[in-house]
């Protein structure tokens, strides 16, 4: 079992606010990323769920127990930490068994879990050397290690793969994602990577300033973003924001205008807008088609030909940037004047308070 | 099989230490938990501060206690309050430039003798140690071998540097020896007073120039070669390289080096003591060992005039250490903008 | 040989021998034999005989009379090369002296007593060692029980010295807590109050504890040394806060984080405290030349002070137990001086 509950979690360094009361439930089993720019106050969430520091305000509880005031050793959880934190004095052995001695297990007992630990990470080869004869993926199997070892209620993840080359991290992730399967143990993991953190998790919290942003389901939050910062921060290349104005608010659809001959009818339940209203219109790369006549007339300032597909950098008549990834190596001159066309239902329309403009009831079941 | 024996007496040796440390953590887990972790910074602090409070700062507060009471009595309670009577018969002089003019000549003699022996040991010490600090900085062979050289007497102890000097300066000694076969006068250098103020001055130098050498060596090593490259190829000549770019980028370290030479001088006492004994008559009489015979040695032992005395050296200290952390600050501070 | 010859003055960039090379190298050459000779000229002193240590001009090396054990007498007898009245020279046995006249007899014909004037002969000489020097101050006088003493001292102090030093060095860097630039502001004022300033109140507080004339007295005003807990504080700042965190999470007390965590990894810091705590205790003078009054507690630096105080200096003991008071520093020195010298070199501490 590993249920965790975060109710209003403060925490300020003096007057500096880190944590602005975070509630957060995250259920036996689940894979749960928290992802955000740095300082958002992720690791510093992550740090009082381990029980490495205090709140200043709110209650923690696992599995329906309260532990804010509980010590770290004593609330069962296994940590993983960026920089791998291995005994460089130790050997990996004893790495391992350190945590084990600590709460006093038998010798034999002992020797079992480590090994079975070892095994299932592969790292027996190694298991007499210390961390310093080790390669940065070997330490990071070595650090995971040491966390299963203890068959933990939860287990907690900082930024694990930062330290890695592009390679080892990607096969490292999928490694990760078997664990969880395999053990079908809490896990909540903290990220700047949002691949990283599209890929593994089961539930996505995004995190700006000590706030959590929106939480849901990787693709829910690609699909729906709540928000101007949430839709800027998921997606690469980042989403194209684009300032406009309403000039109608129909019963389905919301229409804006904008430079170059942009009129978009955007399907969303306008009530709360009307004509006139500033909003920002959201376009991810990909939903950008060329076209010969219709649509936005852009300056395409450069184009990178990718193979599969072609990255376009374009301004718009008023000088915003926008970047669009047609795919296939259509031939197109590297500068001059082009047309995009957008899909009214791939838009994403956000109000002047940056929130989302709700999506219609019907049309969204 | 060495190595066997050796992890069995290793293993011994650390057992009784280990069962300790264990044994240490069952009250310290009750303790944790009571306090949490700021009870436990209590905890590690607690055996260090504990001595530190009871031998350096009561101490230090009941000295200025001490140096406001007279008689001959150890306990502050059996002794008399007098106020600064002790201060006043300190400074009471006729002429602050004739110690033989002052109520307690035997100070004044003891204030100008460490004077001049700051001035003219701190700055022979510097100079010498720069000397060979600059002559390591050179490309030579074997440059650790030769650190280690002028490093070895920073290790003996004052006792027996005294005695080792003693032996050669004595009338029968190995230098009055060298000085007959070359044809030249001897002499009884620890028993002329002019003579033994020099080797005073001499012995603490050779004592002590490998610890400032070190010093001034890092200093000099931590500054970059390619300034000295660039300097070569515009055609400076050495010395105008020792003056416009050594010096000024070493100045840190001398000054540091300057401020605890001039520490150590003024508290100058044992190797000297052991070497003279502080004559002849007073002539290698210092401050500290003053302090010593007035508050225990001497028949007319007075821990107050003591005090007094030790607490005048100790303000020149403390304007001493200041200066030292100030500089210690501002290279600080360089460091972190550069 | 010319190798060796050429590695020795192998000079800056290889060029032609500059003026500076020569001071660069007299130099060194003085500094060695300057730095080194007093200590080996003691050395050889201390293996000389009363009469040899008395005579001037002296001899570099130790030399002893040479005796004959002959027939009749218990105890082997001192050789003299003996003029004759006749002008030949015997080599004669000296049975027992009187006045300026010296019995002797021929150690081939001991049966005949020769008178001899001791103007008329000189003493047959030897290489050898007079090792009595330091085998009568250790068994006969109370060198051995300052020897004792000091080595007592000098590891109790240590082991003290280096466990609540890092103890305190450890919450100085690993905890935050309210006061604690308070207590670093502290350490860092006693660097202003040595020994010397605090002599008279720190000699009432050592009896107001009981703890005059006894060796504890001289061990415990010195173990909370400054200096340590910076070197060893400025260590431990260098090793990750994660790694505490990650014993935290194993499990570990603060005890387990400080005694298996931080104390193996500030080793080094360690170390470098330990070699220079044995040199600073074994060298104290003036602090146990306070507190100790009977002889029995003496180390070796205030024994030796006391030995070589007295009217009648007996030099041949005073040197014999100077050289066993440099040895422990000696093997410190040609052991252990890289370490100390880069510690220095690194933090400024003496």
């Amino acid at each position: 079992m590993g249920q965790i509950s975060l109710q209003g979690i403060q925490r300020s360094y003096g007057a500096l606010k880190v944590l602005h009361g975070i509630d957060l439930e995250i259920a036996d089993g689940e894979f749960v990323v928290l992802v955000g720019p740095s300082g958002c106050g992720k690791s510093t969430l992550l740090r009082l769920i381990a029980g490495l520091d205090s709140p200043t305000g709110g209650r923690i509880s696992i599995n329906g127990t309260d532990v804010t005031k509980v010590s770290a050793a004593a609330r069962g959880l296994a940590m993983v930490f960026q920089s791998y934190a291995l005994y460089p004095h130790m050997t990996v052995r004893q790495n391992l068994a350190f945590g084990l001695e600590n709460i006093r297990l038998p010798k034999a007992e002992i020797e079992s879990l480590t090994a079975e630990a070892a095994r299932m990470l592969e790292i027996e080869a190694y298991l007499d050397r210390r961390p310093g004869q080790l390669s940065g993926g070997q330490k990071q199997r070595v650090a995971i290690g040491r966390a299963v070892v203890r068959n933990p209620t939860a287990f907690l993840l900082d930024e694990p793969l930062s330290n890695l080359d592009a390679e080892l991290r990607i096969s490292t992730r999928a490694e990760i994602a078997a664990l969880h399967k395999r053990l079908a143990t809490t896990m909540i993991y903290v990220t700047h990577d949002q691949i990283e953190a599209m890929t593994l998790a089961d539930r996505f919290v995004v995190m700006r300033s000590g706030k959590i942003e929106q939480v849901g389901k990787p693709l829910d939050l690609y699909n729906h973003p709540a928000n101007l910062f949430v839709a800027g921060f998921i997606g690469a290349p980042r989403m194209n924001l684009i300032e406009t104005v309403i000039s109608e608010v129909a019963a389905h659809s919301v229409t804006v205008t904008g430079p170059g001959g942009l009129a978009v009818a955007v399907p969303v339940d306008g009530s709360a807008l009307k004509a006139g209203d500033r909003v920002t219109l959201g376009v991810r790369p990909h939903d950008l088609a060329a076209s010969e006549d219709k649509g936005m007339a852009v300056n395409v300032s450069l184009v990178e030909a990718l193979g599969p597909e072609t990255v376009v950098h374009a301004a718009m008549a008023d000088g915003q940037k926008l970047v669009a990834v047609l795919s296939g190596q259509g031939a197109r001159s590297s500068s001059g004047n082009l047309r995009f066309s957008m899909e009214g239902a791939k838009l994403h329309l956000f109000d002047s308070q940056g929130q989302r403009v709700p999506d219609l009831q019907d049309s969204n079941r | 099989m060495i190595n066997r024996l050796k992890h069995w007496i290793g293993a011994a040796l650390a057992a009784p230490v280990i069962w300790l440390a264990m044994l240490a953590n069952v009250p310290l887990k009750a303790w944790q938990k009571a306090t949490g972790t700021g009870g436990m910074a209590v905890f590690f602090l607690a055996p260090n501060m504990a001595i530190f409070a009871v031998f350096v700062l009561v101490p230090f507060v009941i000295n200025f206690f001490y140096s406001a009471t007279s008689g001959s009595a150890f306990f502050l309670a059996d002794r008399n309050f007098v106020g600064t009577e002790q201060y006043a018969r300190l400074l009471d002089c006729g002429n602050y430039l004739d110690p033989s003019s002052c109520r307690e000549d035997l100070f004044w003699k003891a204030v100008s003798n460490t004077g001049l022996f700051v001035v003219v040991q701190v700055t022979a010490l510097i100079v010498v140690s720069m000397i060979t600090a600059l002559i390591l900085n050179r490309e030579i062979a074997g440059r650790s071998f030769w650190r280690a050289v002028f490093f070895f007497p920073v290790l003996l102890s004052p006792v027996v540097v005294g005695l080792i000097w003693r032996w050669i300066l004595q009338r029968q000694g190995l230098l009055n020896f060298i000085l007959y076969e070359m044809g030249l006068d001897t002499h009884d250098w620890l028993i002329e007073s002019s003579s033994a103020f020099t080797a005073a001055v001499a012995v603490s130098i050779w004592a002590h120039m490998g610890f400032y050498t070190l010093i001034l060596l890092a200093g000099l090593q931590a500054i970059p070669r390619d300034l000295y490259e660039a300097a070569e190829m515009d055609g400076t000549p050495p010395s105008r390289v020792f003056w416009r770019i050594t010096l000024p980028l070493l100045m840190p370290n001398l000054l540091v080096v300057v401020i605890l030479a001039l520490i150590r001088a003024v508290q100058i006492f044992d190797e000297v003591y052991v070497l003279t004994g502080g004559g002849p008559g007073t002539s290698t009489l210092y401050i500290t060992q003053y302090i010593y015979e007035v508050g225990f040695a001497s028949l007319l032992r007075n821990p107050g005039l003591a005090a007094a005395a030790s607490i005048l050296m100790g303000a020149v200290l403390v304007v001493l250490t200041l200066v030292q952390l100030q500089i210690g600050r501002r290279n600080e501070r360089k460091g972190a903008r550069e | 040989m010319s190798g060796v010859a050429s590695f020795l003055t192998r000079r800056r960039g290889g060029k032609a021998w500059h003026w500076t090379d020569i001071v660069t190298w007299v130099w060194l050459i003085g500094g060695l034999v300057i730095m080194f000779g007093p200590a080996i000229w003691l050395t050889a002193s201390s293996f000389k005989s009363p009469a040899q240590l008395a005579e001037f001009p002296p001899t570099v090396l130790p030399y002893v009379n040479k005796q004959v054990t002959v027939e009749g007498h218990e105890k082997p007898l001192n050789l003299f090369t003996v003029k004759m009245a006749d002008g030949t020279t015997r080599q004669l046995a000296e049975v027992r002296r009187i006045g300026i006249v010296a019995q002797m007899i021929d150690p081939a014909n001991p049966g005949e007593v020769i008178k001899i004037n001791i103007a008329e002969r000189v003493p047959v000489r030897e290489l050898g060692l007079a090792t009595e020097n330091y085998v009568t101050p250790l068994q006969q006088n109370d060198f051995l029980l300052y020897l004792r003493n000091s080595v007592f001292v000098t590891f109790a102090a240590t082991i003290i010295t280096l466990l609540t030093n890092s103890m305190a060095a450890f919450a100085l860097s690993k905890y935050k807590f309210p006061g604690r630039d308070l207590v670093l502001l502290i350490i860092v004022g006693t660097l202003m109050v040595p020994l010397s300033v605090v002599l008279v109140p720190l000699y009432s507080v050592v009896n107001a504890v009981g703890l005059f004339d006894s060796l504890w007295g001289i061990i415990l005003p010195t173990v909370a040394t400054p200096t340590g807990v910076f070197l060893l504080r400025q260590y431990m700042l260098t090793i990750p806060d994660e790694l505490l965190d990650a014993a935290r999470m194993d499990n570990a007390t603060e005890w387990q984080i400080y005694w298996r965590i931080v104390l193996p990894l500030a080793a080094p810091a360690l170390a470098v405290l330990a070699i220079f705590s044995v040199v600073w205790r074994w060298n104290d003078f003036l602090w146990p030349l306070v507190v100790l009054s009977r002889k029995e507690l003496y180390t070796l630096q205030v024994g030796l002070n006391t030995y070589a105080g007295e009217l009648n200096v007996q030099w041949h003991y005073i040197l014999a137990m100077t050289v066993v008071t440099m040895i422990p520093v000696v093997l410190v020195f040609v052991f252990l001086q890289k370490f100390i010298t880069s510690g220095i070199a690194g933090s400024g501490l003496k």
